[in-house]
């Protein structure tokens, strides 16, 4: 009942992100959502003047300790709105906001760098696909979670390595390695590792970018249930990007399915799943193993 | 009592838009449900009974038409104009839907999953272990199982999970999708027991069955469907 009256944790408004200056054509001339008026683009790539149309208008509302699904093939813009919302890349136009800074009045696409970092080590987590992305590889598990705290103020190193251990431990790794490197950790550990740092700070709002994509199943099953008990006992909104319908059919509330940098169809999970009403959904469903 | 859920004209057709086609699902639908009542629909496979459960819960979206329902929380409301919150509200805290499909993240064990419906739906987690074992104990689920990974649960087996883990939330109302299907002669028997059983705790019902034989007796009111239409109801 509480989280029914409670506020979006999440509010994006118009998301828009271009890798290009557009021309005139490919501004103007952009379709309003319907294939049959896709514009000059091809797919979202403008023949003209060579600009990449990565996330057009998308508009989504996370609830608190709700999963959101993120679907769409690859290319479709999942991962750059996911880097948009953490800052890595900066969007185009449009406006997100979050309920926990400044009551979620803020557009905060537009308050200073300091506050931006602030949000993206206090309010955030980002789970990256490639491990890569987000740990340093040649530093120490708990090394690479401090470094999280260190952002966002901690000092103690007494009180950095117990919030580490919790964390590892929370994530089944063992506590005899955490002060090994990720370079020797297998695939499945160092996506726990990510999601452990992702976690350090307590964030309300965590980012899951493809983060069971080429674990093996044991190991997939694994995170999922990791994710989930997540969700059930800290109450963490999630944003949850996959190609995999099956991950998403087991994580999600609601999902958005996204095409050429648009949202193209919006539901309940099991509704998109039985029902898509969209004919690129109905494609995707179909090619449901 | 009093009415709990109200189907009014409801029609669903589906759009197959790689063959250009629409489907007809179901047509005018009209069905109401007394509190406390047991009310189920046969017919052919195809004939659309499905269908009407999948709209009332919302994995379908309806064309035209109402479905009422008078909710503890927010009174009576069209859950076909509900907001998406709404009904995963409604999901969570009144309303079960059961089938012999089970969709859960492996290698969790039957006793997690009714522990997990437990806390979803607000319980205290130090109450989960207790009511996972009385629900799993309740609806008959072998012991040995209890420890177990569902995945390789016979299909009367796996439906009586999923009616332990619907019904450790209470629902007000239960949707029951073919609860029989591929289920042989005892283990119907036993599905029938405990569907006899939830009736007499007053669970309201809404059930879709493959064989007139075994509602009777067991429903207070049934339906028979033919090519997306409701027949006559024969009450007991």
């Amino acid at each position: 009942m509480i989280q029914q009256q409670a506020g979006a944790l999440l509010k994006v408004r118009n998301l828009t992100k271009r890798f290009g200056d557009g021309c005139p054509q490919c501004l103007e001339g952009l379709g309003t959502g319907n294939d049959a008026e896709e514009g000059p683009l091809h797919h979202n790539y403008c023949p003209i003047c060579g600009t990449v149309h990565a996330l057009r208008d998308i508009s989504l509302d996370l609830w608190p300790g709700e999963i959101l699904g993120i679907v769409g093939e690859s290319g479709s813009g999942k991962s750059t709105l996911m880097r948009c919302l953490y800052f890595d890349q900066e969007a185009t136009e449009g406006e997100f906001f979050l309920d926990p800074f400044d009551g979620g009045k803020a557009n905060v696409l537009k308050v200073s760098a300091q506050a931006r970092r602030a949000i993206r080590h206090t309010l955030l987590g980002m789970v990256y696909q490639n491990p890569v992305m987000g740990l340093r590889m040649n530093y120490s598990a708990v090394a690479n979670i401090a470094e999280k705290l260190i952002a966002a103020g901690s000092r103690n190193v007494g009180t950095m390595t117990a919030r580490a251990s919790e964390l590892l431990d929370q994530v089944n790794i063992p506590l005899r390695r955490m002060g090994e490197s990720p370079s020797r950790f297998s695939g499945g550990m160092q996506q726990r590792v990510q999601i452990a740092k992702a976690l350090s700070n307590r964030p309300p709002l965590l980012l899951l970018d493809e983060i069971t994509t080429g674990l093996d199943l044991s190991v997939q099953a694994k995170v999922l249930d990791l994710v989930r008990q997540l969700q059930a006992d800290l109450g963490i909104g999630m944003l949850v990007v996959s190609h995999d319908l099956g991950v998403i059919r087991m994580l999600a509330d609601r999902t958005l399915v996204m095409l050429n940098g648009r949202v193209v169809e919006s539901g309940l999970t099991d509704q998109i799943l039985e029902d898509p009403q969209d004919p690129y959904t109905q494609d995707l469903v179909h090619s449901l193993l | 009592m009093g009415v709990l859920l109200e189907i009014q004209n409801l029609s669903k057709a589906f759009t197959l838009h790689n063959l250009g086609r629409h489907i007809k699902a179901c047509q005018n639908i009209d069905l109401s449900l007394q509190s406390g009542e047991f009310v189920g629909i046969t017919g052919k496979s195809g004939s659309g009974k499905s269908t009407i459960l999948k709209l009332v819960w919302r994995s379908y979206l309806p064309q035209t038409g109402s479905v009422f329902y008078e909710s503890s929380e927010f009174g009576r409301l069209d859950l076909n104009q509900a907001s998406e919150r709404t009904i995963l509200h409604l999901r969570r805290y009144e309303l079960g839907y059961v089938s012999q499909f089970l969709n859960v993240i492996p290698r969790t064990t039957a006793r997690r999953l009714v522990e997990q419906a437990w806390m979803e739906h607000g319980g205290a987690p130090n109450q989960a272990p207790v009511e996972a074992e009385r629900m799993l104990g309740h609806f008959d689920l072998d012991r040995e199982l209890w420890d177990s990974y569902p995945n390789t649960f016979s299909g009367g087996e796996k439906l009586r999970l999923n009616i332990a883990r619907t019904m450790v939330k209470r629902p007000r109302l239960l949707l029951l999708d073919e609860p029989t299907a591929s289920l042989d002669q005892g283990s119907k028997e036993k599905v029938r027991i405990l569907l006899d059983r939830l009736k007499q705790e007053g669970t309201t019902m809404l059930g879709i069955f493959h064989d007139l034989e075994f509602m009777q007796g067991l429903c207070d009111r049934e339906y028979q469907m033919a090519q997306g239409a409701l027949g006559a109801s024969y009450g007991q």
